[in-house]
C-alpha cells in the first residue's frame, strides 16, 4: 500500500477557501502599495499610465525646498516627541506597575484615553488650547516655533509607550527585583540594575512606535500647527489633494520604505526578546 | 470473543520520525483494552488514527470488519475522552452532553432523557445546569466520559484518563471506571503510561516501544510471563540476571549465573539452546530473604535440591512502605537485587537490618526466562 | 510584593515617578479636553470672541435633520466597514492562528506592515487604483469597455473601502490573540462527537474567540467612525463623516463653539461604545 499525502484535521490554513480569502486580502493590501511605488519611476507626468523608467521624480523631490523643510520639520518633531514621550510614558509604566495605590486601575485606564479618544477630538482641543488658553509666542524661530505640536504629540503618544512598556513589565519576574534590594541595593538601584535592563527591547519598541506614530501623525498636526509651520504630512496633503504628480509618489515610497524599516527594526528587536513567540499548537 | 477493532500494518511517520511502525492488532468486544508504554512510543498516535484525528501513513483501520481508515472523526462509531477532557466551557453540563445527540439530529425530548440518564450512570445527577468552571476535574472528566457514553458508540477511548487527577482520586476514579465499563458493556480502549493503571483496569494490555508492539497479554501473563526484558522491566521491577542453559529437560532446567556465581534451578525445561545468552527475570516479591550465620550452610529453597536459587549478600538500604518494606542487597559479587517483604508483623528494627548478613532466595517456579 | 499603600518613604519615588506622566497629563491632554468641552457650551461673541454662556444651543443644533443625519450617515458607513472587516478579517485571523509555527510570524508582520505605513499614503495609493484611469478601470476596460469607467472613486462606496483598506489589520490581531489561545481539543472533541467543522467552528470556535471579536469590532468601529482624512479624501460631497464637518466648523465656518459641541458628541458615542463593549464583556464572562 503506498503512503499516503495527508492535510491535517484542523490545518485550516491549508484548505482552499481559507487560503484563497488570505491570498485576495494579501493583494487587496498590498496591490495599491505596490501601484503607488511602481509608478514613483513613471516616465510621465501622468499617476496610471506606465510610460517608462525614470527616476527624475526623486531627483525633483531634492530641489524641492519647501517638502525639505517640511521633512526637517517633521522629522525634529517626531525626534523631541519619541525622547520625550519615551521618558513619561515608560515612567507611567513603571509607576503603575511599582506602586499599588487605590485607584492604580482607574490611573491605568485614563492614561490609555488618548488612544481611544478620536484624533478629531484631541485635534480639535489643541487647536483651542493654543489659540486660547496657552497662547504660544508668535515668531519664535526654529525650533521652538514646533512647540505646541511637540507638545501635542507627546500628549497622543506617551500612552502607546505605556502599553508597550507595561506589557513588558508584565513578563518581568519580581523576584528579581526583591533579590536585589535583598542583596543591598536601594529600590532605586534595584530599578535602574534590574527593572531598566529586562525592559530594553519594549523601550526600544516604544521609541520607534512614538517616532512612527508622530511623523505619520496628520489630523492632530493639522490642527495645531500655525499657518508659519509646514510639517511634512500636511505639505503631502496638499500635493495629493491639489497637485498630483509621481513627485508625490516618490515621497510617499521614500516614507513608506522609512517606515517598513523602522517597523521591522521594532519587531526584529521584540522578537529577540521572545515577546513575540507565537505559542505552539497543543 | 467477536473483533471489533483490527489495526492492519499501521504505520506513522511524521517527516523522517516514525512514530508508529507495523502495528497490527485485534480487540475484541467487550474489552478493556489498555496501550502501554513510556512517552514517546506511539500509544497516542494510535489512540488517534483510531479516533480519526490521524491518517496512517501506511495500513488500515478497521471497526467491526468495515475499513475506517479514510472516514473523518465525526462519522465514526468511536468516541474519545480526553486527557485534558475538553469539556465546553461556554456550555451548560447538560448542554455539552447533549452535544453530540444534537449533532446526531435527535430531538430535544429524548435528548434531555438521554442526557440525564448518562448523568446518573457518572453519578452527576441534578449537575445539568452547571457550567463547567463550576465543577471539580473529577466531576469534569465525568461529564467528559457521559458525553462520550451518551451516544452509545462501538468504542470509547480514553486519553490517559486519571493522570490528571491526585493519588486518591485516581483511586477512586479506577474502581469506578471498571464498574462502568462492566455495566455499559462497551469496549474501552485507553493509553496510558502507568502501568498501575494499565494492570489493574485492563483485561489486556498491548506495550509499546518507540513505535512498536512489544508484546500483548493480559495483565497476569504480562507480569508473571514477560516475553522481553523490556516489558519486565517496564512493568513492575524486576531482578534480572544474565544466564547460560547448562542442562535442559522437560521437567527441569539449570542455569547457570555468573554475575552472582550461582546457579538457578527453574522447574520446567526452557527450550533454549545451550549456547545462546539468556536472562532470568525474578521479581523481588518472590525472593526471601533468610539471616545469615558465619560458617552456615545455605538454606533450601522449595523446588530445588540444595545449593541451588540462593546467594549470600548485605543488605544496603531498607525503605518502609508501610505496607511492604523495599530491601536493597549487595551480593558479594557487587551485584545489587531488591527484594519486597509485606510487614506482617508491626515494624521490628531487629528483624533485618542495614548491613546485616543474608541469605537471598527464591523457588523453582519463582523465576521466568527471557530469550531477549 | 509592593505595600498596598505607598508608605510614607515611598511618597518621594512616587511622586517622582507618576508626577511628570500625570502632570504631562493632565495640562496637555484634560485641560484641552476640558477646554473643548466648556466651548461646547459657549457661543460666538463678536468677531472673534466666545463665551461661555452655558448654553445648550450648540448641543441642540446637533440634532438638527442636517447634522442627525451626517452623525446617522457616519455611524452607518462606520458598521458597514467594521463589518466587512469582521467577515474578511475572521477568516484571516484564522489562516494565520492555524498556520505552522514560522509562517505564523510571517503572515502577521504581512498582515500588519501595511498597518504601520502612512495613512495619508495608503489612501493616496487607493486612490490611484480607484480612480476613473486608475488600475480597476483600466482592468474593466481590457475585460468589458462598455463599463467602464466605473465611478469608484469619491462616493460612499470609496469611503467604505478605504475605511476596511485602512483597518482590517486592527480586526485581524485580536481575533487571532484570541483563537491563539483556545484549547484545540475543544475542536477535536467536537468534531469526535459528530459535528462538522462548520458546526464545529460556529458553535465552538466563535463563541470561545467572542471576547477578541469583540475587542476587534470596538478597535475598527470607533478609529471609523472619527475617521478624517480616508472620507476627506475618498468621499464626494455627500460622503462628509463626522470629522469632516467638524473641521469644517474650525477652518471655514469659524464657529468653534458649535464645533466643539459636535466634537464632544463623537466623544460621547466612543464612550457609548466603549461602556456597550466593556458591558457585553462582562455578560460574556458571567454567563
Amino acid at each position: 500500500m503506498s503512503d499516503r499525502a495527508e492535510v491535517g484535521l484542523l490545518d485550516y490554513s491549508r484548505r482552499l477557501p481559507v487560503r484563497l480569502v488570505l491570498l485576495v486580502v494579501l493583494l487587496f493590501l498590498y496591490l495599491p502599495l505596490a501601484v503607488l511605488v511602481l509608478f514613483s519611476f513613471n516616465d510621465s507626468r501622468r499617476t496610471t499610465v506606465w510610460k517608462g523608467f525614470t527616476t527624475e521624480w526623486y531627483a525633483r523631490l531634492a530641489g524641492n525646498a519647501e517638502l525639505i523643510l517640511a521633512l526637517a520639520n517633521s522629522l525634529t518633531i517626531a525626534l523631541v516627541t519619541t525622547l520625550i514621550a519615551l521618558l513619561i510614558g515608560t515612567l507611567a509604566a513603571i509607576g503603575l506597575w511599582r506602586f499599588r495605590f487605590p485607584g492604580n486601575g482607574l490611573v491605568g485606564s485614563a492614561f490609555s484615553l488618548p488612544i481611544v479618544v478620536p484624533e478629531i477630538c484631541m485635534g480639535v482641543a489643541f487647536l483651542i488650547f493654543f489659540a486660547r488658553v496657552l497662547r504660544w509666542p508668535q515668531g519664535l524661530g526654529w525650533p521652538l516655533d514646533l512647540g505646541p505640536i511637540i507638545i501635542a504629540h507627546v500628549a497622543f503618544c506617551f500612552p502607546f509607550v505605556t502599553v508597550v512598556v507595561r506589557a513588558r513589565l508584565a513578563s518581568f519576574n519580581r523576584d528579581l527585583e526583591e533579590a536585589a534590594r535583598d542583596l543591598g541595593a536601594s529600590p532605586w538601584r534595584a530599578l535602574f540594575d534590574v527593572v531598566l535592563p529586562h525592559l530594553k527591547p519594549s523601550l526600544v519598541a516604544g521609541a520607534l512606535l512614538a517616532f512612527t506614530l508622530s511623523l505619520d501623525d496628520f489630523v492632530i498636526t493639522f490642527f495645531t500647527a500655525g499657518p508659519d509651520t509646514v510639517t511634512f504630512p500636511v505639505k503631502v496633503y496638499s500635493m495629493v489633494r491639489f497637485s498630483v504628480t509621481p513627485e508625490v509618489n516618490a515621497i510617499s515610497t521614500l516614507l513608506l520604505l522609512i517606515t517598513v524599516a523602522l517597523t521591522l527594526v521594532a519587531l526584529r528587536v521584540q522578537a529577540v526578546a521572545g515577546d513575540l513567540q507565537p505559542r505552539p499548537t497543543a | 470473543m467477536k473483533t471489533i477493532i483490527e489495526f492492519r500494518g499501521i504505520t506513522k511517520r511524521y517527516g523522517p520520525v516514525v512514530a508508529v511502525d507495523n502495528v497490527s492488532l485485534a480487540i475484541g468486544e467487550g474489552e478493556f483494552f489498555a496501550l502501554l508504554g513510556p512517552s514517546g512510543c506511539g500509544k497516542t498516535t494510535l489512540l488517534r488514527m483510531l479516533a480519526g484525528f490521524e491518517q496512517p501513513t501506511r495500513g488500515q483501520v478497521l471497526i467491526d470488519g468495515e475499513d475506517y481508515t479514510r472516514v473523518p472523526p465525526n462519522r465514526r462509531p468511536v468516541n474519545m475522552v480526553f486527557q485534558s477532557y475538553a469539556v465546553f466551557p461556554h456550555m451548560t453540563v447538560a448542554a455539552n452532553i447533549e452535544y453530540g445527540l444534537k449533532m446526531d439530529g435527535v430531538a430535544r425530548a429524548e435528548r434531555r432523557d438521554r442526557a440525564r440518564e448518562a448523568l446518573a450512570l457518572v453519578q452527576l445527577e441534578g449537575y445539568d445546569e452547571r457550567m463547567p468552571d463550576q465543577l471539580s476535574g473529577g466531576q469534569r472528566q465525568r461529564v467528559a466520559l457521559a458525553r462520550a457514553l451518551v451516544k452509545r458508540p462501538r468504542v470509547v477511548l480514553l486519553d490517559e484518563p486519571l493522570s490528571a487527577l491526585d493519588a486518591k482520586l485516581r483511586e477512586e476514579l479506577r474502581f469506578e471506571l471498571s464498574r462502568l465499563q462492566d455495566k455499559v458493556g462497551i469496549t474501552f480502549v485507553m493509553v496510558t503510561h502507568d502501568q498501575d493503571e494499565a494492570l489493574a483496569l485492563a483485561t489486556r494490555c498491548a506495550v509499546m516501544h518507540k513505535g512498536s508492539l512489544v508484546q500483548v497479554a493480559t495483565p497476569a501473563d504480562l507480569y508473571e510471563f514477560p516475553s522481553s526484558r523490556l516489558v519486565a522491566d517496564f512493568i513492575g521491577s524486576v531482578n534480572l540476571f544474565e544466564g547460560r542453559v547448562v542442562e535442559d529437560h522437560s521437567d527441569h532446567a539449570l542455569i547457570d549465573l555468573p554475575e552472582i556465581g550461582i546457579r538457578a534451578w527453574l522447574d520446567h525445561g526452557t527450550g533454549a539452546s545451550g549456547t545462546v545468552q539468556i536472562w532470568l527475570a525474578v521479581r523481588p516479591e518472590k525472593m526471601e530473604l533468610h539471616k545469615r550465620a558465619n560458617g552456615e550452610a545455605p538454606p533450601v529453597m522449595e523446588g530445588t535440591p540444595g545449593g541451588h536459587n540462593v546467594v549470600a549478600g548485605i543488605i544496603t538500604d531498607i525503605a518502609y512502605l508501610g505496607s511492604e518494606s523495599v530491601y536493597e542487597v549487595r551480593t558479594e559479587a557487587g551485584k545489587i537485587l531488591r527484594v519486597i517483604r509485606p510487614n506482617l508483623t508491626r515494624w521490628d528494627q531487629e528483624d533485618f537490618t542495614w548491613d546485616e548478613p543474608v541469605w537471598l532466595g527464591w523457588h523453582a517456579e519463582a523465576a521466568a526466562v527471557l530469550l531477549q | 510584593m509592593p505595600s498596598r499603600h505607598p508608605r510614607a518613604r515611598e511618597i518621594g519615588p512616587f511622586l517622582a515617578i507618576l508626577g511628570p506622566p500625570a502632570a504631562w497629563f493632565l495640562l496637555f491632554f484634560v485641560a484641552p479636553m476640558a477646554v473643548v468641552w466648556a466651548y461646547s457650551f459657549g457661543s460666538n461673541v463678536g468677531a472673534a470672541g466666545i463665551e461661555i454662556t452655558g448654553t445648550f444651543l450648540n448641543y441642540a443644533r446637533t440634532l438638527e435633520p442636517v447634522y442627525l443625519g451626517i452623525l446617522a450617515k457616519s455611524f452607518g458607513i462606520a458598521a458597514i466597514a467594521t463589518l466587512a472587516c469582521l467577515l474578511l478579517g475572521f477568516p484571516v485571523a484564522l489562516a494565520i492562528s492555524f498556520a505552522p509555527a514560522r509562517l505564523r510570524t510571517l503572515l502577521l508582520v504581512a498582515i500588519m506592515l501595511p498597518f504601520w505605513t502612512n495613512l495619508l499614503i495608503r489612501t493616496y495609493a487607493l486612490m490611484a487604483v480607484l480612480r476613473d484611469q486608475g488600475l480597476v478601470n483600466q482592468a474593466v476596460e481590457a475585460v468589458a469597455p462598455g463599463l467602464a469607467p466605473l465611478p469608484l472613486l469619491h462616493n460612499n462606496f470609496a469611503v467604505i473601502l478605504g475605511l476596511v483598506y485602512v483597518h482590517l489589520p486592527f480586526m485581524v490581531l485580536p481575533i487571532y490573540a484570541a483563537l491563539d489561545r483556545l484549547d484545540r481539543s475543544l475542536l477535536e472533541a467536537s468534531l469526535d462527537l459528530g459535528a462538522s467543522h462548520l458546526d464545529t467552528i460556529f458553535r465552538i470556535l466563535v463563541p470561545l474567540a467572542r471576547p477578541g471579536i469583540l475587542a476587534g469590532l470596538l478597535l475598527t468601529f470607533i478609529p471609523a467612525l472619527g475617521s478624517y482624512l480616508t472620507p476627506d479624501l475618498l468621499g464626494g460631497p455627500d460622503s462628509q463623516m463626522i470629522a469632516n464637518i467638524i473641521e469644517r466648523q474650525f477652518k471655514r465656518a469659524n464657529d468653534w463653539p458649535f464645533g466643539a459641541a459636535l466634537a464632544f458628541v463623537l466623544v460621547y458615542l466612543t464612550l457609548f461604545v466603549l461602556a456597550a463593549q466593556g458591558l457585553l464583556r462582562r455578560r460574556g464572562e458571567a454567563e
